[in-house]
């Protein structure tokens, strides 16, 4: 049995993955993931967890060791935010291209300049097209849970390809929160041994990386494409079967109060919880509000994010970084190009809200209903605005 | 070989078949080639070693010869023959 | 001097058979940095892992869907191929104590261009080496970005010419002395450091072959002639490099735990540089005023070498 605990997010989300039987990790400190690489170093150097733990001197280098140990078959294992993730960028399209199943912990923070330490998601959205499973936390047990989930999925070998956990900095990760936590046997029944799908061994010397011109660029670009869109069949399934293992259900969207919503807001991470309590508060002024939280970035869930809003009025799509001089929020984006080709649509608003960790209270999300509620002429639908602004 | 299909692909690119590269011969590059005069060859084998190809042998005879499929002209073996055994000719 | 003179009659004997990088690799010919590749393998032999940056030696060797490469190799790009190696290495340990995989001793290899290494790649090999990794280190040094079309780097030698240091009516070409990476690595304080050049095939074998029995991090530096680059004819780039040693240009040596060893490859008096630049297209524009400043150079530098290994000396190896 899982015992149930109170510990910071970041330190249980080390003490999650410890629980995974990780031969590797390379882990570059940067705020606020710190905690991550610090607890696991300590759970490494007492003999808790039986991995080699290389102290790296950049993120690039903890990244490129990792796909280096993933590719000899060990389970790898990173964590960083920001600039770190930043600095890892050139890497993250090649992990996913060799199909390395590593999972990466991602403290979501702010990209300079100018530098901010605090909460948004400009890190993660820069590496949207990486060809990463990508996955939003809301608390910390949900970050426990998807620390160890990810290992699964990564690993399947229907997937094959590296998954990343976003846990909002601050808000979630030096969060002290009761939670449960699954026991070690548990853990061991949940999660295989990994079966990489080649090794870099002398027993069977392969070729990983190589050089590929036009003739093959195409056809490798669409494997990659397909290999990452099958991978929502077995996220669902792996969540399904956390859920029955562990009674924790989840879904690839969430949903709170939708059915019978006129309107509908969409957030991504820990504002999840915020927006709830506006939620509750709207219904007991009798307005018709709802709320969707969505869980898995990507592969994107088109089908099941229809599903969700499409009978309803207005649609708030709430975004933590903004595509400069773009068409606003690249989540906002991403909904209005899956309800393009639908006849039946809510109108769609977006707000970029949250940015380098400034704070949202249930007010400014009841604002934001009251806001699209109040624009009877539609004239702020299909746009964007920053909410929370000094004009 | 035909060109395999976004299907056909193994998985992350690994390619599996050491070696495989020699499907591809370079001797088309070749503008000379070394012509061995097994008389003067005192078997020292530094043609051998010196061929940035890999395509020097030796023989049962113990004489070296290069793989016309591979060998790139390059002229390097000829140079550093010191019995000057190996003599670079046009290729015609 | 003669090549037999300084070359052991029965090399092939003494050299593995296998070639473990296969032809058909696509090096241009006359290439002595392959060459220096597949000595590389043949020294290290199959229980080898090698992590490669991007350069010359990894387009030509891995045109998908096939490789040249006969043991395990993989590259991930261009500056990172210590921090890759550095990762396998930590793969292997662990997956060999928790015996998920055969007990076999691997030694695991990063290799990369001097660009790779001295440029883009400095922090990452740095790092690697400081953490003490059971590694090696190989740096081919053809002084300059070849496979990019034969761009300066900090390899690159004063006076030559190359096509973002070209020489001009108000530019010699390169205006810096090569950064001396040997140095530097020996200044990490790592078990081992060697200079290598295939054109000394049994040097470079047994300076591979020690680096491979040491349990711990080293570093090859290894000068390798690029016909292409240097506009050398290609017959030439096995005595081209020949030359640099004589010359004093590029001393062989090795450095171990501190120790400076200089190889009794090195003659006792070194030839004029102008004998190693008069082959060389990228040399041919300089005067004997700017050839004189750069025999001073290489004068001095050999000297400290000669000092360093007269004051810092190898025990008995
Ligand atoms: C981050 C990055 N910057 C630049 C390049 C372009 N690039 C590829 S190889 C190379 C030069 C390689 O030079 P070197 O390491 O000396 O190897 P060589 O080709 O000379 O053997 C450059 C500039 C790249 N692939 N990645
Ligand atoms: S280098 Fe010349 S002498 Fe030596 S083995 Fe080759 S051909 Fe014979
Ligand atoms: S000419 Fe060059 S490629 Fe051909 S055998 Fe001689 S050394 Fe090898
Ligand atoms: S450019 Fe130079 S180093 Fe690159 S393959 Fe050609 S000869 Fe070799
Ligand atoms: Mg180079």
């Amino acid at each position: 049995m899982g015992k149930r605990m109170g510990m910071e997010v970041a330190m249980a989300v080390a003490e999650a993955v410890g629980l995974c039987n990780i031969d590797m990790a390379a882990v570059y400190p940067i705020t606020p993931q710190s905690h991550i690489a610090e607890h696991l170093s300590d759970l490494v150097a007492n003999g808790e967890v039986d991995a080699e733990f290389v102290t790296v001197e950049s993120e690039h280098s903890a990244m490129s060791a990792v796909i280096g140990a993933s590719g000899t078959g060990a389970r790898s294992y990173t964590a960083t935010s920001s600039q770190g993730l930043m600095y890892m960028h050139e890497l993250l399209p090649i992990a996913s291209a060799m199909r390395l199943p590593i999972t990466m912990a991602i403290a979501n923070r702010a990209v300079s300049g100018p530098l901010n330490i605090l909460n948004d998601h400009s890190d993660i959205m820069p590496q949207r097209d990486s060809g990463w499973i990508s996955i939003f936390v809301e608390n910390g047990q949900e970050a426990i849970d998807m620390s160890i989930i990810a290992f699964k999925i990564a690993e399947h070998q229907d997937v094959m390809l590296p998954v990343n956990i976003n846990i909002d900095g601050f808000q979630l990760t030096h969060m002290v929160e009761p939670f449960e936590m699954p026991s070690q046997e548990e853990v061991n029944k949940f999660l295989p041994p990994f079966v990489p799908h080649a090794t870099l061994h002398p027993a069977k010397p392969v070729t990983m990386g190589a050089f590929a011109m036009s003739d093959y660029f195409p056809e490798i670009m669409k494997a990659k494409d397909e290999a990452l869109k099958n991978s929502k069949k077995v996220v669902v399934d792996v969540f399904n079967e956390w859920g029955k293992m562990f009674g924790r259900n989840y879904k690839l969207v969430e949903t709170y109060k939708t059915d019978d919503a006129e309107v509908i807001m969409l957030t991504m991470g820990s504002m999840g919880e915020t927006a709830q309590m506006a939620i509750d508060q709207l219904r007991a002024k009798g307005i018709k509000a709802g709320l969707v939280k969505l869980r898995l970035w990507r592969p994107f869930p088109f089908e099941e994010i229809k599903a969700v809003i499409k009978n309803a009025k207005k649609l708030i799509v709430t975004d933590r970084a903004i595509s400069f001089g773009g068409p606003g929020g690249p989540v906002f984006s991403e909904i209005k190009s899956a309800m393009y080709a639908e006849t039946q649509r809510p109108l769609i608003y977006n707000y970029i809200y949250g940015l380098g960790g400034r704070d949202v209270p249930v007010g400014d999300f009841i604002g934001m209903f009251e806001r699209v509620i109040a624009d009877t002429a539609n004239q702020l639908a299909d746009t964007y605005e920053f909410w929370g602004v000094r004009e | 070989m035909a060109l395999k299909t976004w299907k056909e692909l193994p998985i992350g690119c690994v390619v599996s078949e050491p070696g495989s590269a020699s499907e591809y011969h370079t001797g088309s590059w070749r503008s000379q080639r070394p012509v061995w005069d097994n008389q003067k060859c005192i078997k020292c084998g530094i043609c051998y070693v010196f061929c940035p190809e890999g395509c020097v042998q030796q023989m049962e005879d113990g004489f070296f010869q290069a793989d016309m499929d591979y060998c790139k002209g390059c002229g390097i073996c000829a140079h550093e023959c010191w019995p000057r055994a190996i003599k670079m000719i046009e290729e015609g | 001097m003669s090549i037999v003179e300084n070359f052991d009659l029965f090399a092939p004997r003494l050299i593995n058979k296998k070639e473990l990088l296969s032809p058909g690799h696509r090096a241009c010919s006359g290439c002595a940095e392959v060459l220096a590749v597949r000595l590389m393998a043949k020294a290290l032999g199959e229980n080898t892992v090698i992590a490669s940056a991007t350069g010359c030696m990894e387009i030509i060797s891995s045109m998908f869907p096939t490789t040249a490469w006969r043991v395990p190799w993989v590259h991930v790009a261009f500056e990172n191929a210590a921090s890759v190696a550095s990762g396998i290495e930590a793969g292997i340990k662990a997956l060999r104590k928790k015996g998920k995989i055969d007990d076999r001793y691997v030694k695991v290899v990063g290799m990369g261009g001097d660009g790779a290494t001295m440029d883009i790649g400095f922090q990452a090999l740095s790092g690697a080496m400081e953490r003490g990794h059971d590694m090696i280190y190989v740096c081919f040094d053809n002084e300059a970005y070849m496979n990019t079309g034969i761009q300066r780097s900090s390899a690159t030698p004063m006076g030559a010419s190359t096509t973002t240091a070209p020489a001009g009516k108000v530019s010699i070409g390169q205006k810096t002395w090569k950064k001396n990476m040997p140095e530097i690595l020996v200044a990490h304080g790592i078990p081992y450091v060697a200079t290598v050049c295939p054109s000394y095939p049994l040097d470079f074998i047994r300076k591979m072959e020690k680096a491979k029995s040491i349990k711990g991090p080293s570093y090859i530096h290894c000068f390798s002639v690029c016909p292409t680059g240097w506009r050398c004819p290609s017959h030439q780039a096995v005595s081209m490099g020949r030359l640099a040693v004589e010359t004093g240009v590029f001393p062989l040596y090795e450095v171990e735990d501190g120790h400076y060893r200089l190889s009794p490859d090195m003659p006792k008096k070194l030839k004029p540089i102008k004998d190693y630049f008069k082959g060389q297209g990228r040399f041919r524009h300089l005067g004997p005023e700017e050839i004189d400043k750069i025999q001073e150079k290489v004068t001095t530098e050999f000297n400290k070498l000669k000092e360093k290994a007269k004051f810092l000396k190898t025990g008995n190896v």
